[in-house]
């Protein structure tokens, strides 16, 4: 899958790698051994990040859940 | 006035399988409108439940009657945002997405929760709730309506991604060979589409009879 940052594709699929190896492996299971793909996330952040302020995607300060806080049931 | 949806379905995979392959659930044969994604913030929380944001660019395919009336849509895709959590103790997986462009002619709101079936441990619940609005002042209705009926349709290709991406990834998913039901399942959303959109196409038509830009 491609990044929004046409330049940014590969680290993110490096640290997708990492990511889903992690995440099934150890996080799943309770394994609380710590993060081995920081360095590679961060990479991959400074990539997107700064694609996504080129691109003037509005997703500064967007609260977590946002719209979720007045549904039914949240 | 808003629309609102709501589907629960079984999923014939066990809980991991469910939430490892929502990370991967991208591209698949279903998700052709989806251009690009990306993870743009994640956290593991002190209590140990995993947050994370996904920045998602879809297509904006709008039919045709939309198209004459709000031709600077076009230009743009679709962004939303997808935040999640997941909580490996309870096993669950809540997610919350909606757009955060295009909002004056359309919002759509979505929440999911995954979680290990109560009859049966091997299996997962997926239960999934849209709320669908437009502000657009006299088209309101239509455009929910088309709202309504591409939600569907894309509700119906994102279950299908996701049991494909199960199938790939661990040799889960359908009984049924996937290429048939993926016929199927593409089928069924055209006809969905066809038969909401014409509503839609109805109540666009009742709405104003003469082009107008002023709503954009």
């Amino acid at each position: 899958m491609n990044s929004v940052g046409e330049g940014c594709t590969e680290l993110k699929r490096e640290y997708d790698q990492c990511f889903n190896r992690w995440f099934a492996e150890k996080f799943l299971k309770g394994d609380r051994s710590g993060d081995p793909c920081i360095e590679m996330f961060k990479s991959y952040q400074q990539c997107v990040q700064k694609a996504i302020k080129d691109k003037d995607i509005p997703i500064e300060g967007v609260e977590f859940m946002g719209p979720n806080k007045e549904k039914p049931g949240s | 006035m808003v629309k609102y949806f709501f589907s629960q379905t079984d999923i014939k995979s066990s809980w991991e399988h469910v939430f490892t392959a929502f990370w991967q659930r991208y591209p698949n044969p279903f998700s052709k409108h989806v251009l690009t994604e990306d993870v743009v913030f994640r956290e593991v929380t002190p209590d140990n439940t995993l947050i994370s944001r996904r920045l998602l660019t879809k297509t904006n395919h709008l039919p045709r009657w939309a198209e004459k009336i709000f031709p600077s849509n076009l230009a743009r895709s679709v962004f939303v945002i997808e935040d999640s959590i997941v909580d490996p103790k309870n096993k669950t997986l809540t997610t919350f997405s909606w757009n955060i462009n295009h909002t004056r002619l359309l919002v759509v709101e979505e929440r999911c929760v995954y979680s290990m079936s109560q009859e049966k441990q091997a299996w997962s619940l997926a239960k999934r709730e849209a709320w669908i609005s437009s502000g657009v002042f006299g088209f309101s209705r239509a455009i929910q309506e088309f709202g309504l009926a591409r939600f569907k349709s894309n509700q119906i290709k994102a279950t299908r991604g996701l049991e494909y991406a199960l199938s790939t990834l661990h040799g889960d998913g359908p009984s049924r060979p996937l290429k048939d039901s993926a016929k199927e399942a593409i089928e069924k959303t055209k006809e969905t589409a066809l038969a909401t959109s014409e509503k839609a196409k109805n109540l666009a038509t009742v709405a104003s009879p003469h082009k107008s830009n002023q709503f954009v």
